[in-house]
């Protein structure tokens, strides 16, 4: 076992606990950003009070989301080079760029309009106060635009040529390296995966108030808005995710063989393995529930049409199976799971039971965080799925490490998983707490002393249009 | 002898200096924050700061991403090398930001969060001033890679960068609580500021007198001709500027401290750049080895080019908007 423990193995573990701490924050707020800038808009077009208190409720949250996602992102953007150094050097001049134009156009933009979105509203008005919360949510698209167009190329590298040092330089069309073949799919899938994720935290909170105060105008908005955007975007999120997976199979077959647990070549339709037990010593899958020639009519769209297996790719070129195989089928579980949760909230409003449906309510409560679960298991399969490369085919996650000493790594490894459980940990408690009270009528903006505070008077007659 | 790859170093050390200059204060708060009374002072310290430190950070972030697009060898070899005080001012960081929302969060736990604000903005900018030390000591490379091990930025000459920088911070820190507030406050930020200044006038004079001895190339920069030009008059310019930062903060002007402070903070950075110019890792690589080609370059010159303006532009106005002085209740 401690022969494992080698500063790569470390590094590995070390990259993979803080981009998956950090990825959690970005999925919320990307979301809650977009549901905050509804909120207002619709509170600026209709006046209604509902709409302004339901925006000050999850300001409050979402203040202590972003703080916790700006810190895990600085740890980032020192990652690259601190423990891949190799990578960093090898293919600075082609993701350096695109993530110096997330920075320039995404960190600050959002970092620059949240002072005046926390603090701002009775200092610039409402019209102008709009607009920064919409200049925050455009941020954080335009982060995940630049950061997922790094990725992808990582995935499916396009627009490089070869520097005679060793380097990959870009060639002549940067259209060529940001458009990479993965990038819009990937982009796709995972904004609204994010928007997925926001939507059934607001789902669940909604769910939790109405259990106790089916009446509370703020929890019946809530979650009416949760559950429309359940009902529509789960199904759309299942065929991108179909789309994405067919992109995956033209340009990273392997990855996909992973996912499907094809260990053996299928020449004439492969089946669609539900579950079983990946066993990689004997190259099967051990009690596999399957469906026949399923998979090649999911992925070929004809059921007799032959599938390769990871039998035609050479050992040093396979990702670990069992990791892929089963964070996909959380991750596709969890999605189906969100379509249910849609239809279901579809069959209440159609009997006009959507406030008044307790086993509904508690079941939007247990999937609440599900969309959590499903980004990390999807971003599980995808960058495990590719190993072992950072590069894909190009560069090999052994190369591309820093010179460190192993002690050195795992010290810090220790110190950011000690930190990043009790920080974010607290985070997530202040966060909960926030969320178990209802939404009041007249919301405060700020916390009690809170930095928000105008000299002792709540905002409240500056910011509410009418009565809830 | 202008180049790209000079127009980018200096937007890198632009953003390293915008990152001093304004992260600065920011963390000089948290350095002070423990003399500040529990209640009001504290509530209003942190809010002199709560609605710009997250754009202030962005600049640090400008500067990390921007090395690895600009020099990628520099930023490959540099961040290995200055392994432990990196993580430790990242580790440190977290607690400073979080505790920004977090204090209000729960007034049972506010002690605790004030005390991890105020430890996190210690260990940043210890941390912080160690890699400026560590850097100009210089550090082992071989090839394309860092060759040395993870104690070697280790020194007391990295210690006492590392504490210079704790004071100025403080200094840059306790200015901006003159200019900001009023009240009890202000009164023991000028306390702090008059120990402060000659502190830092005493920290700059110790780094200043011992750089030249760590490397060849910075004696021949400072005490040989051309460099004795801009050099000579240095430690008059700051000699003069602690003077009038000295009388602006005993005859109680507002927002002059401030920006005397800061022009120390410039004066400073102008000698770095006498002493490691035109390399990026002082004494090993420069910036021509380093830089990234021309495609990448020019590329990401038309993005700066249009986008640093405009980030300034809304910076001043979140600036504006939050103008004038805080009490402890917020704004006015």
């Amino acid at each position: 076992m401690f022969e494992m423990l080698d500063a790569l193995f470390l590094a590995r573990a070390q990259f993979a606990f803080t981009v998956s701490f950090h990825f959690i924050f970005p999925a919320f707020s990307i979301g809650l950003a977009s549901y905050l800038m509804v909120l207002e808009g619709l509170w600026l077009i209709t006046g209604s009070g509902v709409y302004a208190n339901l925006y000050r409720y999850w300001l409050k949250i979402f203040a202590v989301a972003f703080a916790m996602g700006v810190v895990s992102g600085i740890v980032m953007s020192y990652q690259f080079g601190t423990n891949w150094s190799v990578f960093s050097d090898k293919a600075g001049p082609v993701i350096g760029p695109l993530m110096a134009y997330e920075v320039l156009t995404a960190f600050f933009l959002e970092a620059g309009f949240l002072g005046v979105m926390l603090f701002g509203i009775n200092k610039v008005g409402r019209k102008l106060h709009f607009a920064a919360t919409c200049m925050v949510a455009l941020g954080t698209f335009i982060s995940a635009f630049w950061i997922l167009s790094v990725n992808s190329w990582m995935q499916t590298p396009t627009g490089y040529e070869f520097g005679a040092n060793g380097q990959f330089l870009p060639g002549p069309s940067w259209w060529a390296i940001i458009f990479n073949p993965s990038f819009p799919y990937r982009l796709v899938h995972t904004v609204i995966a994010a928007y997925l994720t926001t939507a059934f935290v607001v789902g669940a909170v909604g769910a939790w108030h109405l259990l106790r105060d089916r009446a509370n105008p703020g929890a019946r908005t809530m979650f009416s808005m949760a559950m429309w955007m359940a009902a529509l975007v789960a199904p759309v999120q299942i065929f991108a995710g179909d789309m994405h997976g067919l992109n995956t199979l033209e340009h990273q077959p392997a990855k996909v063989m992973a996912m499907e647990g094809h260990y053996q070549s299928h020449p004439d339709g492969a089946p669609l393995i539900l579950f079983g037990l990946p066993n990689s010593a004997s190259k099967r899958i051990d009690y596999a529930l399957e469906i026949p020639k399923a998979s090649s009519l999911i992925l070929k769209h004809d059921p007799n049409a032959p599938l390769a297996g990871l039998d035609t790719v050479p050992e040093d070129r396979q990702p670990p199976v069992g990791t892929v195989f089963w964070a996909f089928r959380i991750m596709v579980g969890i999605g189906f799971a969100m379509l249910g949760l849609g239809l279901w909230s579809l069959a209440a409003r159609a009997r006009r039971k959507l406030y008044d449906w307790p086993w509904l309510h508690r079941a939007a409560i247990v999937m609440g965080p599900s969309g959590f679960v499903a980004v990390i298991a999807g971003w599980v399969t995808t960058e495990v799925g590719r190993q072992p490369w950072t590069i894909y085919g190009l560069l090999r996650t052994a190369d591309s490490a820093a010179p460190l000493d192993a002690p050195a790594v795992a010290a810090s490894l220790l110190a950011f998983i000690t930190v990043y459980f009790s920080v974010f940990g607290a985070g997530t408690f202040y966060i909960l707490k926030l969320m178990g009270k209802p939404p009041e009528r007249h919301e405060d903006a700020l916390p009690v002393h809170g930095p928000v505070r105008t000299a002792g008077i709540t905002p409240a007659p500056a910011i509410e249009g009418g009565e809830a | 002898m202008i180049d790209l790859t000079v127009i980018w170093a200096g937007i890198i050390a632009f953003a390293v200096a915008a990152y001093v200059v304004m992260d600065g204060f920011d963390l000089g708060i948290g350095i002070l924050f423990p003399r500040f009374k529990l209640g009001t002072e504290r509530d209003m310290a942190m809010n002199s700061v709560a609605p710009v430190w997250d754009g202030n950070e962005t600049w640090l972030v400008m500067g990390g991403g921007g090395l690895l697009a600009a020099f990628p060898l520099a930023y490959a070899i540099v961040l290995p090398a200055l392994y432990a005080p990196l993580i430790a001012m990242l580790l440190g960081l977290v607690f400073r930001g979080v505790a920004f929302e977090f204090r209000w969060r729960d007034p049972g736990h506010r002690r605790f969060w004030d005390f991890a604000f105020s430890a996190g903005s210690v260990v940043a900018t210890l941390a912080q001033g160690i890699v400026l030390g560590a850097l100009l000591q210089g550090i082992t490379v071989e090839g394309r890679a860092y060759a040395g091990g993870w104690w070697e930025w280790l020194s007391p000459f990295s210690l006492v960068t590392g504490v210079s920088l704790v004071i100025g911070y403080a200094l840059l820190g306790a200015c901006w609580l003159i200019w900001k507030t009023h009240g009890d406050l202000h009164d023991q930020a000028r306390k702090a500021a008059r120990v402060l200044l000659p502190a830092l006038l005493v920290a700059i004079a110790v780094v200043s007198a011992w750089t030249p001895f760590l490397e060849g190339q910075y004696y021949r920069r400072w005490f040989e001709w051309p460099g004795m030009l801009a050099s000579a008059p240095m430690p008059l310019l700051v000699a003069v500027t602690g003077f009038l930062a000295w009388r602006a903060i005993g005859k109680g002007r507002d927002w002059s401290p401030f920006f005397l402070t800061l022009l120390l903070f410039a004066l400073s950075m102008v000698g770095l750049a006498i002493s490691i110019w035109p390399d990026v890792i002082p004494g090993r690589v420069s910036i021509w080895e380093a830089a990234t080609p021309e495609r990448s370059q020019v590329f990401m010159l038309i993005g700066a080019g249009i986008m640093v303006p405009v980030i300034l532009a809304y910076t001043i106005w979140a600036y504006w908007v939050f103008r004038g002085k805080v009490d402890a209740t917020g704004y006015h």
